[in-house]
């Protein structure tokens, strides 16, 4: 990082009166570059932003780059650097290239468990905006004792989440869980809510919505209360519907905020790993597996540990979520929408 | 300009992270060297069952405080099924790992390969070494060095409630045959299922797999045997067990929910250990304790077999105090220690001469288990054999939740293990 000087600020100044004089100069100095002219001339930015750009180049630059290129060795537990006491142990791994990459996009694992995520994120995504959008036009009316109903489907977001998990995986445990005693009492057979692949997909996917319907509908609902209501009026007067006012005047009064809302709730999502660990371990087998989760599982649970393999899906996780951003913006932008 | 400003931001925080890498920090050990007296604190990680088997332990532990004043002997108690990955991500990061740690036997060789371990010859760690019963003394050695005292030694049978058993009238099984036929009995006098299976655990697959006449690997060959016809046999087996409704599984929490339903009496039969017995003598059936039988796992169609387990303890090799950890150790795994283990929690001892002890020679448990460890099942004790189960209770896992078949099952376990096993067949 280059830190100016007062000095240079001079000289700079120097420079710009060269550069403007060219057409009367002779032997005059090369223009500086554009980016030395930026530095020179901007240099106090560039020290206010400094810190800023060590500190994210060091809590993420770092990793990322890191990451990447440990998803080009065969890194694992055994073979990296390490000291322990009195032993030391040197590293050995090798650089092999694109071997990881083309090993997890032409292997079963890496397909069949992002089938699953995107299966996971989308019904996810699309089950708590439904709910969500339902929930805050609801409470948006006057009806009574609505603090009292926004206090109460704000909750789940305020618990912490692995505590609403674990007590989730309490109510599904298949002989002692409330929902199971629930159903016994009505005289239906128990069901494998944890234990059945299908079941446990469906019993993550609940959880998930029930933690982030709060999210949506609070932010849904900050949306509602920024349409004018005079819009809701004048269509009132117009004879519209109830269903064409939501048509026509809240949906595309939402849309700065559901757009922003699906696309985070879709990467959070994406990326949830909490109620996936802690439900389910990504279990029956791998049932329930989602990319983040097996990610961690190749660098944490088996052994030897595969640092490299880990990495990859890191690397390809992130890959498929600045492809889907990407897209997403410019299918917004075609739409009119100017972020 | 806002533009250029960004985007020569990231390069340069980039450029940073770049020259950051592979700088890998050294970190300089100083063993304190006592003069005489033992100081310092002393880590364990102990991963006995919470609940029952700790609280023994966490007395006997901080008993060594009584001989030596000023160590101070720090308990923690790590869940079985999560120490094996925290040791080794604080042992390699080189901190928050304890200074001694209850390494089951299949990590000892593992954990000692890596680098993790302090080799114990020659330290007051490991005393009367020819005094350990060779099983228990076998998987601590690795490469002709020891890296691990033997703590306790165990194996599995089959724990039955014999108030059940009176009531529906059966014998104890002698063979999967007739388990199947048993529980089926127990299940129309009770309505309840007869046998637990546990099925988030791939090491209660052993017993089924060595009844068929397999294994996972023949170490001597060095070939892997998992998917060969009686490894397909065996997942056949359990399959049919909880498709037939003898056997009730769980693909979670297996332990808590076989521990529970065997104590409130739901369930007549379960496989398992030395280290269930005090957990299982907590619950409300068996208040009585004479209510609880045990009795050699099952037979197949092959052999009768159950594996044989157990736990060492290990001092980590960037321990602060080693000195103590050694001292530690010692005292853990004296005889006087392994008998009181003995009279207060029924495990077995790995001390030939604690098998002389009054309170061991009285003990019931200790008096079944013995011979079923002495006929038990060795693995091979390689790094391996702590990284084959991942990959098979993945596939256990899916058999018994009917999302792979018995053939595909074994034959991916066999691939993964191939992969792992470079060079094996």
């Amino acid at each position: 990082m280059a830190v100016h000087t007062s000095q240079s600020v001079a000289k700079a100044a120097g420079d710009d009166i060269v550069a403007r004089g060219r057409s009367r100069g002779t032997g005059n100095p090369q223009p500086p570059s554009r980016l030395r002219r930026a530095l020179s001339t901007h240099w106090y930015a560039w020290t206010m932003v400094a810190p800023v750009v060590i500190v994210i180049g060091v809590i993420i630059g770092y990793p990322l780059v890191r990451g990447i290129y440990l998803s080009l060795t065969d890194a694992n537990e055994r073979n990296v650097a390490r000291s322990i006491g009195v032993n030391h142990i040197p590293a050995t791994y090798k650089f092999v290239g694109l071997d990881n990459y083309a090993d997890a996009l032409t292997g079963d694992q890496f397909l069949g468990t992002l089938g699953w995520t995107l299966v996971w994120t989308v019904s996810c995504v699309a089950i708590t905006f439904s709910l969500g959008m339902a929930l805050a036009n609801i409470l948006n009316r006057r009806i009574a004792g609505r603090s009292a109903y926004r206090m109460a489907l704000i909750l789940p977001w305020a618990i912490p989440g692995f505590v609403s998990v674990f007590a989730w995986r309490f109510l599904y445990n298949e002989d002692r869980g409330l929902l199971n005693k629930i159903l016994s009492g009505a005289g239906i057979d128990g069901i494998p809510w944890l234990n059945d692949p299908t079941w446990a997909k469906l019993s993550v996917i609940a959880v998930n919505v029930w933690l982030g319907v709060p999210f949506m509908m609070v932010a849904l609902l900050g949306g509602l209360q920024s349409i004018p209501s005079e819009h809701y009026e004048a269509a009132e007067m117009d004879g519209a519907t109830a269903w064409q006012r939501f048509r026509h005047i809240t949906l595309p009064g939402l849309r700065p905020v559901s757009t922003t809302v699906i696309l985070l709730s879709t990467i959070w999502t994406f990326n949830m790993f909490p109620v996936i660990f802690l439900l389910t371990g990504g279990g029956p087998g791998d049932a329930t597996q989602i990319l983040v989760t097996q990610a961690y599982k190749f660098s944490f649970e088996i052994s030897p540990r595969d640092f490299a393999q880990s990495s990859t899906w890191g690397v390809l996780i992130l890959v498929l979520l600045l492809i889907f951003a990407a897209i997403y913006r410019r299918v917004l932008r075609t739409q009119g929408d100017d972020w | 300009m806002r533009r250029g400003i960004t985007a020569t931001a990231l390069v340069a925080a980039l450029a940073l992270a770049a020259t950051a890498c592979g700088s890998d920090d050294d970190k300089s050990n100083d063993a304190s060297k006592s003069s005489g007296e033992l100081s310092g604190t002393v880590t364990w990680w102990d991963t006995s069952t919470a609940g029952s088997e700790d609280k023994v332990f966490k007395k006997i532990a901080e008993g060594f405080e009584k001989k030596h004043p000023k160590v101070d002997v720090k308990y923690v108690n790590v869940p079985f099924g999560e120490a094996q990955n925290k040791f080794k991500n604080a042992a390699q990061s080189g901190s928050g790992a304890p200074d001694v740690i209850r390494s089951e036997v299949a990590w000892t060789p593992e954990f000692a390969d890596l680098g993790y371990l302090a080799p114990l010859d020659g330290t007051p760690a490991l005393q009367k070494a020819d005094d350990f019963l060779k099983q228990a003394a076998a998987s601590t050695k690795y490469k002709d060095k020891t890296y691990a005292v033997p703590q306790v030694i165990d194996s599995m049978g089959i724990f039955y409630n014999k108030k059940i058993f009176k009531a529906a009238g059966v014998e104890v099984p002698k063979t999967v045959a007739e388990l199947k036929t048993v529980s089926k009995k127990i299940k129309d006098k009770t309505g309840n299922p007869g046998f637990y299976l546990r099925g988030d655990d791939a090491y209660w697959f052993l017993s089924f797999l060595y009844g068929e006449g397999g294994d996972m690997v023949d170490a001597s060959s060095q070939s892997v045997t998992i998917d060969n016809p009686a490894g397909v046999k065996a997942m056949k087996v359990v399959k049919d067990l909880v498709d037939s409704g003898a056997a009730k599984t769980d693909a979670t929490d297996g332990w808590e929910n076989m521990q529970s339903s065997f104590k409130d009496g739901k369930v007549a039969m379960m496989i398992n250990g030395p280290w269930a017995v005090a957990d299982t003598y907590a619950g409300k059936e068996f208040k009585d304790k004479t209510n609880l039988g045990v009795a050699p796992v099952p037979a197949g169609s092959v052999a009768q077999g159950a594996p044989q387990g157990g736990h060492n303890l290990a001092v980590y090799a960037g321990s602060k105090n080693l000195d103590a950890s050694y001292a530690f150790v010692d005292y853990m795994t004296s005889v006087k220690t392994q008998a009181q283990v003995t009279k207060e929690l029924n495990l077995l001892p790995t001390r030939t001469s604690a098998y002389a002890q009054e309170s061991v020679v009285d003990n019931e448990i200790v008096g079944f288990f013995k011979p079923v460890v002495e006929s038990a099942v060795e693995r091979p004790w390689i790094p391996e054999t702590g990284s084959l189960f991942a990959p098979l209770v993945t596939e256990y896992t899916k058999v018994l939740t009917g999302q792979t078949t018995p053939e595909k099952a074994a034959k991916t376990t066999g691939d993964s293990y191939r992969k792992l096993l470079k060079g094996w067949k």
